[in-house]
């Protein structure tokens, strides 16, 4: 499987080096790192290889690595049914980029696009219909985000008076718990409570 | 003025216009909280734009900040008709980037349940399906069927649904053996009920005008929606993932993969059907296997907690057990897809580790999600009362589609 796998990354990256920036097979996936501008073009060549016919998408996600400067990482993954494997590209984008659509290339991108959108707040240029999809209707902020807390902003509730549902802003009746097990002797990077006073006497 | 334009005599409100109506988010057809928007014109479907999310949980959130076995059961909520075939897909992305061995009676037990898991949603989309279109009876007496199962999973691990009974690196714990035997005698009674349901529907003369030719799936529209599951056996394609690509122990099984041939709701339907005789056949192999094969269902290591009674003489296995189920166990950095052949078609794992207790990133790839995309590009051109027939052999189940 690897073997084939292997021979598969060399096959597309021949044919396409200007797109291919890195490649790799771990676990016994084919990775390709890719860059934006070229990932149409790409992923139309991965559709129409005869090696490839990588012909359904399966999926389109993203990772948030709020650290690094390119702060995103958009993943698409794809299935060729008439090759029996798979392939996953990564693009990595800076918060205020924007990827290029593949709707065009494969329409079932629009929902996932519009998910990626919905959760991360990446802009897909060339999409349609670009909504949200899971949300609430008005919802604001991207929850998929890192920095986005667990909890959300605001809690609704049916209101008896007003006969209605209002939105309030979230009132927790006990701390959301978040309970940290590293252990200090693996490296837990804080201060332990009661280890603050150790600076003092020193 | 030749005598045959009336267009000035009429009023503003008589001249035709489309209606937009809404069907959902209560319609008992939407097999949940789906809201569609469609706009008609007469009774003819020019537009259909489906509204999700009212059941977003916001599972993919909420598995960063937990442990990766507290986050096993959130699997049996997403498509709560066949809960294990889900969680099977968790382990099998845990496992792969931890590279544990699964024993194999634990792999044994795993396709049974994923086959009972198969059933038990093949059954119910299948009468509902055809309550959808006007039959009362099917789902009467699948039902029976189902509660029998939903017994097996409850004898097994204590709850009807939510199982939580596949763990990373096994099974929580080994079938006792009258269990078995009592799948067994059901495997050998089940095909008697499929008979009076297939008696019932197959060839049905209000049924199959409901359904054949109805939202008739092509090969290029699989490729073009991603379709998998059902949706493409089918229209012909003998794409499976067992079969294709094995995972678990499926290639030491023999199955047959049934395809239609028209790709509408009456084929697959039909595939349905068959696809149960198959899975029950699996049962009874898997059965038979798991007679020959005691031992231990965990592979005992980092990931599984020791067996009770060595936690009763062993301090080490105490520790071990009480660490598990607070830290919880580290998956080494990485990224893994996933998937497994759930009823519904593909259902995959993109799992991001990074080192610590807890998952950095999870996606959890639907199928539900690619076949109700579609819904627009099936509906156009459909009659209104074919909207319910769709949405039924769609099978979608929004605890996955809305995550």
């Amino acid at each position: 499987m690897s073997d084939a796998l292997q021979e598969l990354g060399t096959h597309i990256e021949l044919k396409r080096p200007d797109c291919v920036l890195a490649w790799d097979v771990t676990h016994g996936e084919l990775n390709i790192d890719v860059a934006p501008s070229s990932l149409t073009g790409f992923v139309e060549f991965l559709k129409a290889d005869r090696t490839c016919q990588f012909s359904s998408l399966v999926d389109i996600t993203a990772v948030d690595y709020p650290s690094r400067e390119k702060r995103f990482d958009v993943v698409y993954h794809f299935l060729s049914m008439y090759q029996n494997h798979r392939v996953r590209l990564r693009v990595s984008i800076r918060e205020e980029d924007m990827v290029p659509s593949i709707i065009e290339i494969h329409p079932s991108a629009n929902w996932f696009e519009r998910e990626v959108f919905d959760m991360f707040g990446i802009l897909f240029t060339g999409h349609p219909d670009l909504r949200r999809i899971l949300t609430d209707y008005g919802f604001r902020g991207y929850p998929l985000r890192k920095d986005f807390p667990t909890t959300g902003y605001t809690e609704v509730r049916y209101d008896e008076a007003q006969k209605r549902v209002v939105y309030e802003p979230v009132s927790l009746t006990q701390e959301y718990r978040q309970f940290d097990f590293m252990s200090p002797w693996e490296g837990a990077e804080y201060i332990l409570p009661g280890d603050e006073k150790t600076e003092e006497k020193a | 003025m030749d005598g045959t334009n009336f267009d000035d005599a009429l009023t503003g409100e008589q001249k035709i216009r489309n209606f937009n109506i809404n069907f959902g988010p209560q319609h008992p057809a939407a097999h949940g909280v789906l809201r569609l928007v469609l706009e008609l014109d007469g009774e003819i479907v020019e537009r259909c734009d489906p509204h999700i999310g009212l059941l977003h949980r916001g599972t993919e959130k909420l598995m960063e900040s937990r442990t990766y076995l507290q986050n096993l059961p959130y699997f049996d909520r997403l498509d709560y008709v066949a809960p294990m075939n889900q969680e099977h897909a968790w382990c099998l992305a845990i496992e792969k980037l931890t590279g544990v061995e699964v024993p194999r009676r634990a792999s044994l037990i795993r396709v049974l349940y994923s086959e009972i898991g198969r059933i038990l949603s093949h059954i119910l989309n299948v009468t509902t399906q055809a309550m959808d279109v006007g039959a009362l009876t099917p789902p009467l007496w699948g039902f029976e069927e189902r509660e029998k199962l939903m017994v097996f999973y409850e004898r097994a691990c204590g709850a009807r649904l939510h199982a939580a009974y596949f763990r990373p690196g096994g099974v929580h714990q080994d079938l006792p053996d009258d269990l078995i035997d009592d799948i067994e005698a059901w495997a050998h009674a089940f095909p008697a009920v499929l008979d009076d349901i297939d008696g019932l529907l197959t060839e049905n003369r209000i049924f199959k005008q409901r359904n054949a030719d109805i939202g008739v799936v092509t090969e290029e529209d699989i490729q073009n929606y991603g379709f998998s599951g059902v949706m493409v056996r089918g229209s012909g394609l003998a794409w499976d993932l067992r079969r294709a690509q094995p995972y678990e122990c499926y290639d030491e099984f023999e199955f047959q993969v049934p395809v239609g041939k028209n790709g509408d709701c009456y084929d697959r339907y039909l595939c349905r059907m068959e696809e149960m005789r198959q899975s029950t056949s699996i049962i009874l192999q898997a059965i038979e296997k798991l007679r020959e094969t005691p031992g231990d269902v965990l592979a005992r290591g980092k990931l599984t907690p020791p067996t009770r009674g060595e936690m009763k003489t062993s301090m080490e296995a105490l520790i071990h057990h009480f660490k598990l189920y607070t830290e919880g166990f580290h998956v080494p950095e990485g990224e893994v897809y996933a998937s497994v052949e759930a009823p519904k078609g593909e259902f995959g794992v993109y799992l991001v580790a990074d080192g610590t207790n807890k998952p950095y990133r999870a996606k959890l790839r639907a199928p539900g999600y690619l076949h109700l995309q579609a819904m627009d590009y099936l509906c156009k051109g459909h009659q209104l009362a074919d909207v319910a027939a769709i949405i039924g052999t769609l099978d979608v189940v929004f605890g996955e589609i809305d995550r």
